[in-house]
């Protein structure tokens, strides 16, 4: 073979799991939590909470003042390593398609940085076809799952209230932070807008909890997006399950280690997970009785796409032809400006949680609407820690009001100028909706034939267009906006200019990061890869327990529900090793 | 941070290790991993570290001539007031020659703009920007520091001031001299209790009793 190996690992695994974020995490931790032996593999760097700190650093501790970077892309202190471009590591798009794919490559993947909003499915989000027609019902409901959302609350802790919604059900909350003076004036303007607005549920601890004593309560420094290094009081997989498993002694955590493909024996059986190091470049094995995929919905079903063998011609996992289909990311559409009445405003410390405080879920029937599918609203706004781009533009305002009741020319600079910042800080204002889009077989990414990446593994085409059914549900999101704004005295300085032509400001396909649906879940192996249990019917031993699995993703962020499953699929592991059914 | 407020909070169980908090001062820089140089105080990963080594072995970019300019309209624009110090006491020039070496497409229009003003100045006065008197350099800015008034032949140079204007904001009110100008005081310990009772009262709204009730509340006087 000359100088060009493949290392074997010789420990032979009870799992081997292929990323670390949500699904990844979860599975590490239930696994090695029952004594299993667990190969955790991560295509990004190694990554410590504690020791890797953005948490309470000053604007100033970043000599671009927390700019963006190509390396960092939601800005130098939020927690993310890469993002919508890695070097190496192209994909390409079918012409026609603005897809944007987002990839953070360091353990525990996007749940360092995510929102934190933790919003479980309802009973109708999982049979929409039998509602409107659209799409497929998943093969499970409501009741299979509602045991684990509760386990899940108690185990990972999330704040918010019971209002007894049909389709917003009830948990196991914390108190939620009492709302901001800017979501004090969203609340009355919405519900004047007859919109409803409740207590955002998101999982950080406003208490200790009582499923561990690592992890302290929030202190409200607003910066969960840089991980909560001081308290572990937000939600990250590494913090709240990986480390934790680590400490199990049943993980081994492999990172910058990039899968090639799943290895299956002439049964058709998984049986490890080919990869290669990214620091040294050698290609290396390890096996595994069970091989979990939960790389995110795109890199897993690019995985598997690329794991073709005799049994599994088609890719594993893939006779029903459906993995790299279905791919639906969350609608989004947003608008913000200032409000007038908060200029001038006292200063005190509003910094609260790392996210909104208050939320609107989905309060309409969409039979009465042109569109099938609701969304959510997010509200921001307020005093927000200075940062590059800080306050630009304001020549824009300082000659439309009067500061201080004086009424200046637009522009200028000086000691009037220090004055007019003074003024106008804290009173911007904004809101976004999270929709659902409805899956279709031909939003899709696929291997692309002519590109491979700098490992030598074929990379993804994305072929994804939106719907009318996402446009018409993004203009509803826009002129709910204006009236919530209206309502509130509020000026739009931005995303109040849409039509069809921009199909009213809808982010581009995969521009909100919550990618599902590729590998899906279905009672039919024909038009399915995963039966209820996120087990591949095509394989036994092999799961698959990020948002691939997803039949549909609802006007909910899917986080709580990957854990809720992967928390499920992996205890199915657990009992099938037990029964020798692996 | 107040370290008998870290304390307290430690002893209510806020916070999960002592001694991770107790690095946790604003000029503390022992929980740090040693990243490439001490102006780059929070986590940077490998590529990271590769990439700001290459920034920072940059020569200048600059010249003496054009940080001079630069520091002279930094001044203009955030002079020292009564409340705070002024740009070139926050380090705002330093701040652009680094930015305009993390973001290239602001070093044209910068050196371009800063030409221009020159340009303008010799024209009208025979000197540079920096070399004119300070009613010289005032009657320029006018010109120019006023986008509804300013004259169409001049568009240039206001497009060019609005940017300035706009870089200069965010170098001074992200230093620390200028984060405490603006009065922001958050990103620190604290216990959110709501709006402040006077503020509430200022703007005529108050909590509802479903709110009182559920929402976390921490004593006013503990």
């Amino acid at each position: 073979m000359g100088d060009f190996q493949v290392k074997k690992q010789p420990k032979k695994y009870d799992a081997v799991i292929v990323g670390s974020g949500a699904g990844g995490g979860m599975a590490a931790y239930v696994l090695a939590n029952a004594g299993l032996k667990v190969c955790l593999l991560e295509a990004g760097y190694m990554y410590d909470p504690q020791k890797n700190v953005t948490q309470l650093k000053n604007p100033w501790d970043s000599p671009r003042r927390g700019a963006s970077t190509k390396l960092r892309p939601f800005g130098d202190f939020d927690a993310s390593y890469y993002g919508w471009e890695i070097d190496g590591e192209p994909y390409t798009k079918a012409a026609g398609t603005d897809w944007a794919w987002w990839r953070a490559r360091m353990l525990g993947g996007r749940t360092n940085h995510w929102g934190r909003i933790s919003l479980r499915f309802g009973p109708k989000d999982f049979k929409r076809r039998s509602i409107d027609g659209l799409g497929d019902d998943w093969p499970i409901g409501y009741d299979d799952i509602k045991p684990y959302y509760d386990r899940i609350d108690e185990l990972i802790g999330i704040f918010g209230t019971n209002e007894g919604l049909e389709n917003d059900p009830d948990g196991i909350f914390l108190p939620p932070p009492k709302p901001r003076l800017h979501e004090l004036f969203i609340k009355r303007a919405a519900e004047q807008a007859k919109v409803r607005v409740i207590p955002s549920r998101l999982s950080i601890l406003t208490k200790k909890i009582k499923s561990t004593t690592e992890r302290g309560a929030c202190f409200f420094c607003a910066q969960c997006n840089r991980n909560c290094s001081v308290a572990k009081a937000d939600f990250s997989s590494t913090n709240v399950l990986i480390y934790p498993a680590i400490a199990t002694g049943n993980v081994d955590v492999v990172a910058n280690a990039m899968a090639r493909e799943v290895l299956t024996n002439n049964e058709g059986l998984a049986t490890g997970v080919s990869y290669i190091n990214k620091e040294d470049m050698i290609e290396y094995q390890v096996t595994g009785k069970v091989i979990i995929v939960a790389a995110g919905a795109c890199e897993s079903s690019r995985l598997l796409l690329n794991s073709k063998s005799q049994r599994h011609p088609n890719g594993l996992a893939n006779s029903s032809n459906v993995v790299g289909k279905y791919l639906h990311d969350s609608t989004g559409a947003a608008l913000g400006g200032y409000l007038p009445t908060l200029f001038g405003r006292k200063r005190y410390n509003e910094d609260g949680v790392g996210g909104l405080h208050v939320y609107s879920p989905w309060w309409l029937d969409n039979k009465k609407l042109d569109f099938p599918r609701g969304y959510h609203i997010e509200y921001w706004g307020g005093m927000g820690q200075p940062a590059y781009g800080f306050m630009g533009g304001i020549e824009s305002m300082n000659g439309k009001y009067a500061v201080n009741g004086v009424q200046k020319e637009a522009g200028g600079y000086g000691k009037s100028l220090k004055e007019d910042y003074r003024y106008f800080y804290g009173a911007s204002v904004g809101m976004a909706g999270r929709g659902e889009a409805v899956p279709r077989e031909d939003n899709l990414c696929e291997i692309d034939p002519n590109t491979v990446d700098r490992y030598g593994i074929p990379v993804l085409r994305f072929n994804v267009k939106w719907s009318d059914h996402e446009v018409k549900q993004a203009k509803h999101m826009k002129e709910t906006f204006k009236e919530i704004m209206h309502n509130m005295g509020a000026v739009i300085t931005w995303g109040a200019n849409d039509d069809e032509k921009n199909q009213y400001g809808l982010a581009k396909p995969g521009e909100i990061i919550h990618e599902a649906g590729t590998v899906r879940m279905g009672s039919n192996a024909k038009n399915s890869a995963l039966n209820s249990w996120n087990q591949a019917h095509d394989c036994k031993n092999l799961y698959v327990v990020d948002g691939g699995a997803f039949t549909s993703q609802a006007d909910k962020n899917i986080t709580w529900t990957i854990l809720a499953l992967s928390m499920r699929a992996s205890e199915h592991i657990i009992d099938e090793l037990k029964k020798n059914n692996l | 941070m107040d370290r008998r407020k870290s304390l307290k909070l430690i002893a209510t169980g806020a916070v999960a290790a002592p001694a991770v908090i107790a690095g946790c001062t604003t000029d503390d820089k022992k929980t740090e991993v040693a990243a490439v140089d001490p102006k780059f105080n929070l986590d940077r990963n490998p590529a990271e570290i590769e990439n700001e080594k290459r920034l920072l072995a940059m020569d200048k970019f600059f010249t003496d001539h054009e940080m001079v300019t630069i520091a002279i309209l930094s001044d203009i624009i955030i002079p020292k007031d009564d409340v705070s110090g002024s740009a070139t006491d926050a380090k705002v020039p330093e701040f652009i020659e680094f930015i305009v070496k993390d973001m290239p497409d602001h070093q044209t229009p910068l050196r371009g703009g800063l030409r221009w003003l020159d340009m303008q100045c010799v024209t009208r006065y025979n000197n540079a920007f920096k070399d004119c008197t300070k009613e010289q350099q005032i009657e320029l800015i006018d010109l120019i520091a006023y986008p509804k008034k300013a004259k169409p032949e001049m568009a240039q140079g206001v497009s060019f001031f609005n940017k300035m204007r706009d870089m200069v904001a965010t170098g001074f009110y992200t230093s620390q001299i200028g984060v405490k100008d603006i009065g922001y005081i958050g990103n620190t310990v604290n216990q959110w209790n709501g709006v402040p009772d006077d503020v509430l009262k200022q703007y005529g709204l108050s909590y509802t009793d479903k709110e009182l009730k559920e929402c976390i509340s921490f004593d006013k006087n503990p």
